[in-house]
């Protein structure tokens, strides 16, 4: 489990999206999960996204119109990967949504054919996680993910995601410009330290 | 979930201005194939307005003025032929059948025609039809008169009943010929063509009407007993023929054209109802390219409104690619989403248009003459749905290109 620290424009975003392989980077190498994206067309790249990374946003994670199911399954319509996964852990792809959206939703009473609108901003973040960690992809992101929750939500939110983490057996790549968790981490990376232009920047 | 349940939820989620979108696609659909079956149905039912005949002849003046005033009943001959020619040239070798026809008179608004009682057994329209009748029978005596089926239905006449024909075609003619009525002895079954609108006397009948008349003055004068003997007609307006063998109908023509004892014309039907409906096309033609111009307008509406909304779901999009989605997938799911608008607004166009056909139907008829039958699509009208729906694609490719751009430039990360 890592944790990426850096202060917002440190280059976070761009690197996010290198590892996501929406951008390709002029020099240097990236290997995900054993894929070297700078060999690699979009649409392989997509792939490898698709198969290998789940991703977790500060916010707007959620599709408004899709339901909660609708949501949380939605990498296994882009990836046979994730979906063979799920069926073989849970049996189906539905079950294994509900199974997960159970386990980040302790005491959750409602329904999961809701749409997305109605649900509470930590809510919401709950659903980003059942989505990323379906089909157990190797590459957990999260990017700043407890950043508008409250202080309870936010606990309740780390501890729950650790939990569904280890396991998964998932890499866990959290990214905050937030030190109150770093802890809870085997290593912890600062952007300054791997951004040189940053320094040129400042 | 498919890509199609995705576009499908999407424009769920946007459902105002996609049933405005809907709406307006549907309602050019039913405009366009609506004026396009007019259209069709005009130029079949025009073309069926007469048919068997081979020649048409009356005095020299134009082809379609003569088509008109012979056929259509609409406007007057410039000059009649004399009764001899016409007994001369309906003898001639090779002719089957004349009907001679004798026009100038009216019936509140309806021509009035004196023919011969072979126009009822001879005379064909649409496929090789001859007239019908809906009740009673053929004129008989001098006075018996045969109307169309519009003229009994518009003025409520039935058998037996009294009518009396005013002197010219104005609707509102003061010199009638109050003195003689006409007894309504037949009524003709529905044909959809002029027909409907004719009121079919004798020839003897006619002149019965004129005995005692000079120009368009009556005379007093004591009246001989009107008998078809001596009620024999000096001039006819026009008279219909039809050969024993069609390879002969132009060398009659030119005998016709050419014809010594007085000038004269012959007209195939076919040629003159060609060249007339050629001259109304370019209406026809405008109407069309006027409805085209609408369903651009339509398409031209769907394009604004998918760019308009393409900034709100720019989250959207860096969403479907942040779980794996290809460039591919979000344009498939835009083109997607424009051709399902374009598909549900075609089958409902089919529905507005079958609706408003059904609704119409007897209104057009009863004022047009013209039945415009509840039919499925015709190859004609399958092909411009199917460029309808090319076109729809090719406008789904301008905001599916738009997302394209604006997920290479945002990635994954969202702005809201």
């Amino acid at each position: 489990m890592f944790f990426l620290r850096g202060a917002s424009g440190s280059g976070k975003s761009t690197l996010l999206n290198i590892i996501g392989g929406i951008v390709t980077p002029q020099h240097g190498q990236v290997n995900i999960v054993g894929h070297d994206f700078c060999q690699l067309k979009g649409l392989q790249k997509d792939r490898v996204r698709a198969d290998h990374i789940g991703f977790i946003f500060q916010q707007f994670n959620l599709i408004p119109y899709l339901s909660i199911l609708e949501n949380v399954i939605l990498p296994c319509r882009f990836s046979k990967l994730r979906r063979d996964n799920a069926i073989k852990r849970s049996g189906s792809v539905l079950e294994e949504a509900t199974y997960l959206l159970n386990r980040l939703y302790p005491k959750g009473k409602f329904s999961f054919h809701r749409t997305t609108s109605e649900l509470s901003v930590g809510q919401q973040q709950r659903v980003a996680a059942a989505r990323a960690l379906i089909g157990q992809p190797q590459l957990i992101i999260a990017d700043e993910p407890t950043s508008s929750l409250d202080y309870d939500a936010r606990e309740a939110f780390m501890a729950l995601l650790f939990d569904e983490i280890k396991q998964s057996g998932s890499t866990l790549l959290y990214v905050s410009h937030d030190p109150t968790h770093q802890h809870l981490f085997d290593s912890v990376v600062d952007m300054s330290l791997i951004n040189p232009h940053l320094e040129l920047a400042l | 979930m498919k890509l199609r349940l995705i576009a499908k939820k999407s424009l769920i989620s946007r459902r105002s201005t996609a049933i405005l979108t809907i709406l307006s696609i549907a309602m050019s659909v039913a405009l366009l194939l609506g004026v396009e079956k007019v259209r069709v149905n005009a130029q079949s039912s025009f073309a069926n307005t007469i048919s068997g005949t081979d020649l048409i002849v009356g005095a020299r003046s134009g082809s379609i003025q003569l088509l008109l005033y012979s056929v259509f009943r609409i406007g007057d001959a410039t000059n009649n032929i004399s009764f001899k020619s016409y007994q001369d040239l309906a003898q001639q070798k090779g002719v089957k059948w004349t009907i001679p026809i004798s026009l100038g008179d009216s019936h509140r608004g309806f021509r009035v025609m004196g023919t011969s009682r072979d126009y009822f057994s001879v005379y064909q329209y649409g496929e090789k039809r001859t007239l019908e009748f809906a009740s009673g029978k053929q004129f008989e005596g001098v006075f018996d008169a045969v109307i169309g089926a519009e003229v009994a239905n518009a003025l409520n006449y039935a058998i037996g009943d009294q009518v009396i024909v005013s002197h010219g075609t104005g609707s509102a003619s003061f010199a009638q010929h109050k003195d003689k009525p006409f007894i309504i002895s037949g009524i003709l079954k529905h044909t959809g063509t002029p027909v409907d609108r004719t009121l079919h006397v004798s020839l003897a009948g006619i002149e019965a009407m004129h005995v005692n008349w000079q120009g368009a003055v009556k005379k007093r004068k004591a009246s001989k007993a009107l008998t078809e003997a001596n009620l024999q007609p000096d001039s006819i307006t026009a008279f219909l023929v039809g050969l024993d063998s069609k390879i002969a109908s132009f060398k009659m023509q030119r005998y016709i054209n050419e014809y010594k004892a007085e000038p004269l014309l012959a007209i195939f039907p076919g040629i003159a109802l060609y060249e007339l409906w050629d001259l109304m096309s370019v209406a026809e033609k405008a109407l069309l390219i006027i409805s085209m111009f609408v369903v651009l307008g339509a398409l031209t509406g769907m394009l604004a409104v998918s760019l308009a909304g393409l900034n709100e779901r720019r989250r959207e999009v860096a969403i479907l690619r942040s779980v794996g989605a290809s460039h591919w997938h979000i344009m498939g799911l835009l083109i997607t989403e424009t051709v399902l608008l374009t598909v549900v607004g075609i089958l409902l166009g089919l529905v507005l248009l079958c609706f408003g056909i059904w609704f119409a139907q007897p209104i057009i008829e009863k004022t047009y003459g013209l039945f415009i039958p509840v039919t499925a699509p015709n190859i004609r009208e399958f092909g411009m749905v199917c460029v309808l729906l090319i076109a729809s694609l090719i406008v789904g490719l301008v905001p599916a290109y738009r997302a394209y751009k604006n997920s290479l430039a945002d990635g994954m990360s969202i702005r809201s």
